[in-house]
């Protein structure tokens, strides 16, 4: 016997939870205005989600995912793409969406029941997927698409935990390592998929290990440490646009909320585990952080929470007076044309759109 | 004798079966302890344990061939897709294996698997958990797909499909899961497969529907016979196979027929009801059989989803015109 393949699964942290720097802070970090910067970014994802929330509570807004606990992850990953490479997301990315030109506005138009709230002016961002695990496949595609272009580019998709379990999400992995595409998949485990808990979706002692079996490599991050997670995905993405080689993040973090708006946790979760895994949150780790270096104060943190509550309120403001689409839209987004064929029912609508109580 | 809802209805029917017979067993995304997202299956896992009601890892191909595997070793699955939007990365599994076993075997195997999915809009969800996709599914050979539409019915029926020897789609409206409640005896009494139910007899007009649209139609059937019409109301429940002797001797004796179904009008099964119809009581017919379906459209998101649903106004418009034929 011997042995023929070994593999290791490497977990990084730079920013640990008693806010101590356990690694070299990467270049971008050592510019307080760069964290700063992300900072605000968490904090308005944050304040955003509440709100968010409170409008579903209140019958203005759809089931609605929160990324509570989760900003650090999202800001990370958002702060890492460059302007040129493609975003395939899932539905949980706000941090990500509001540094790709998406406003507040539209997220909650798509939560809200909109198709214009998906309709991203940036056409390097691709549309929310909710059938869970299908997009990394679609990643992979224009991973493919840049690499018979020869342009030196790089795509980010984003997943689950429970995305991990589909075999699209294998599949997307497979040709990503056999066709060396520019790919970055980041999973995003939360330890939850709904109700199912992370220990139930695999046996497999990481998710990042996935990779290994796709022939690239896997790694671990701690979703908690926003300047770790910047760093990882920066280098990941580097990696495709300079070798043209995928790889998979791991990005380990905790879901501090019920699924939607439509779910209740408690049915499943037991509230002292998610209040250890509140130790950890990103928000207040990286502000410990900043005020020991002295580039944050109370002050600041005040004029913070002022301007963004703000702009959310402007942003709330600007989406419930948002008329609804004109009913015909439903078939003028179909087909590049209309077929002659359904003319007929789309005069239809028009006669009875005005019965529906 | 309780009042209960559709969906307490699945889960009382799925309790009976379970108990009278070891070899059911449930399957399904989120399932166990959340006992559905729906509440479908609430209260199975403390009955029934972890062996018989289990939660799977999110994938729905693998939910498909799963069950089909035990199903053909001789177990009941029934498998839960979260909604009908998520039970397409399992259409391989079910439409070239679970429908085809039976016949590729000459009978020596067979698949006595029922999938359950909620469908339909109307409930305000995200993208993706609205669409009415059952004629993609009857139109397979070996299928056979069933939507109940209201408590008694699904009680019913889902018992009769748990208890089929071949592989079952069960569809359940979910804009009717909470929508009425009505007295559901709990006696394990099954209701028959591949046979319509006539809901209202009447001598002037077929109403032929089923799922969600159960509700438009028969508030529409309500404003109308007021006005001394009087309709027949047919819900179809089985899909596949059609019973269409129910439909064309209502037919027959009204001669005339409006369809009304939720899904979009192309290759939905109304389609195939009018054809038969056409086909096999022309000369009963005053008038020409009507479809008032979906659009041809993606269903819209919840701002605008009312405006794809079939209004009652259309409905009663509908059958005065085929009424006032000549
Ligand atoms: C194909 C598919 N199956 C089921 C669902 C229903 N569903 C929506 S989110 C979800 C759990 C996803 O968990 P995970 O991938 O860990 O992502 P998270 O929501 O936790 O960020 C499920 C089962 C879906 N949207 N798509
Ligand atoms: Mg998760």
């Amino acid at each position: 016997m011997k042995i023929v393949a070994h593999f290791e699964i490497p977990y990084y942290q730079i920013l640990n939870e008693a806010q101590e720097l356990v690694a070299d802070l990467p270049s971008f970090a050592k510019d307080p205005a760069h964290l700063i910067r992300l900072y605000r970014l968490m904090v308005l994802n944050r304040l955003f989600d509440a709100k968010a929330i409170a409008l579903q509570r209140t019958g203005k807004l759809g089931t609605y995912p929160s990324t509570l606990g989760q900003e650090a992850a999202f800001v990370g990953m958002g702060d890492a793409l460059s302007k040129n490479d493609v975003i395939v997301p899932y539905y949980r990315d706000v941090g990500i969406l509001i540094q790709r030109g998406v406003k507040l506005s539209e997220i909650l138009l798509y939560w809200g029941g909109d198709e214009r709230g998906n309709a991203f002016a940036n056409k390097e961002n691709f549309p929310y997927s909710v059938p869970v695990g299908s997009q990394p496949l679609h990643a992979a595609g224009v991973a493919t698409a840049f690499k018979i272009r020869k342009e030196k580019r790089a795509v980010l998709t984003v997943c689950g935990d429970g995305g991990t379990s589909e075999g699209d999400f294998y599949e997307a992995m497979n040709v990503a390592g056999v066709w060396k595409l520019p790919v970055v998949f980041a999973v995003c485990n939360n330890q939850w998929a709904i109700s199912v808990p992370r220990s139930e979706q695999t046996a497999a002692q990481t998710l990042a290990q996935k990779a290994i079996a796709a022939g690239f490599s896997g790694e671990q991050v701690d979703g908690n440490d926003v300047i770790a997670v910047r760093d990882r995905v920066t280098l990941a993405l580097e990696k495709a646009r300079e070798k043209s080689e995928p790889t998979l993040i791991e990005i380990i973090c905790y879901r501090q909320n019920d699924h939607t708006t439509a779910d209740d946790a408690k049915r499943y979760e037991k509230a002292k585990v998610r209040e250890q895994e509140w130790e950890k949150e990103p928000i207040a780790r990286l502000r410990r952080y900043l005020e020991s270096i002295k580039a944050w104060s109370e002050k600041e943190e005040k004029e913070l929470q002022v301007t963004s509550e703000a702009e959310i309120e402007k942003s709330v403001a600007e989406y419930l007076a948002t008329p609804l689409a004109p009913l015909e839209n439903m078939f003028d987004y179909l087909y590049a044309t209309l077929p002659e064929s359904l003319e007929e029912q789309r005069e239809l609508l028009k006669q009875w759109g005005n019965t529906h109580g | 004798m309780a009042e209960i809802t559709l969906v307490e209805a699945v889960d009382l029917a799925l309790a009976y079966e379970m108990q009278a017979d070891p070899s059911v067993v449930i399957l399904g995304e989120d399932i166990a302890k959340n006992g559905g997202v729906f509440r479908a299956t609430q209260g199975l896992l403390d009955k029934f344990g972890p062996d018989r009601v289990r939660d799977t890892p999110l994938a729905e191909s693998m939910i498909g061939g799963l069950a089909i595997g035990m199903a053909i070793e001789g177990l009941k699955p029934v498998a839960e897709f979260q909604f009908m939007g998520f039970l397409y990365p399992a259409l391989d599994q079910i439409i070239n294996h679970a429908a085809r076993i039976r016949n590729r075997t000459r009978g020596h195997l067979s698949c006595p698997v029922v999938f359950r999915a909620p469908f339909g809009s109307g409930i305000h969800a995200p993208e993706h958990h609205s669409e009415s996709t059952e004629a993609l599914l009857a139109h397979i050979p070996g299928l056979r797909v069933v939507i109940p539409s209201s408590p008694v019915r699904a009680y019913g029926l889902l018992l009769a499909s748990i208890r089929d020897p071949d592989p079952v789609i069960f569809l359940e409206p979910s804009r009717l899961y909470r929508f009425a409640k009505q007295e559901v005896e709990d006696n394990g009494k099954a209701l028959p497969l591949d046979k319509c139910f006539t809901l209202r007899e009447g001598k002037d007009i077929t109403l032929v529907t089923w799922g969600a649209m159960i509700k438009e139609t028969m508030a529409a059937a309500e404003v109308i016979v007021k006005e001394g019409i009087d309709v027949e109301i047919i819900d179809v429940a089985t899909l596949k196979p059609l019973d269409m002797e129910t439909i064309l001797s209502s037919v027959e004796k009204t001669g005339r027929c409006v369809i009304i179904h939720e899904a979009p009008k192309t290759g939905g099964v109304g389609a195939d009801i009018s054809a038969q119809i056409a086909e096999k009581a022309l000369l009963s017919l005053k008038a020409p059989v009507m479809r008032i379906t979906g659009y041809d459209t993606i269903v819209p998101y919840a701002r605008l989803e009312k405006y794809y649903i079939p209004s009652v106004p259309q409905i009663v418009d509908a059958i005065k015109k085929t009424m006032e034929f000549a």
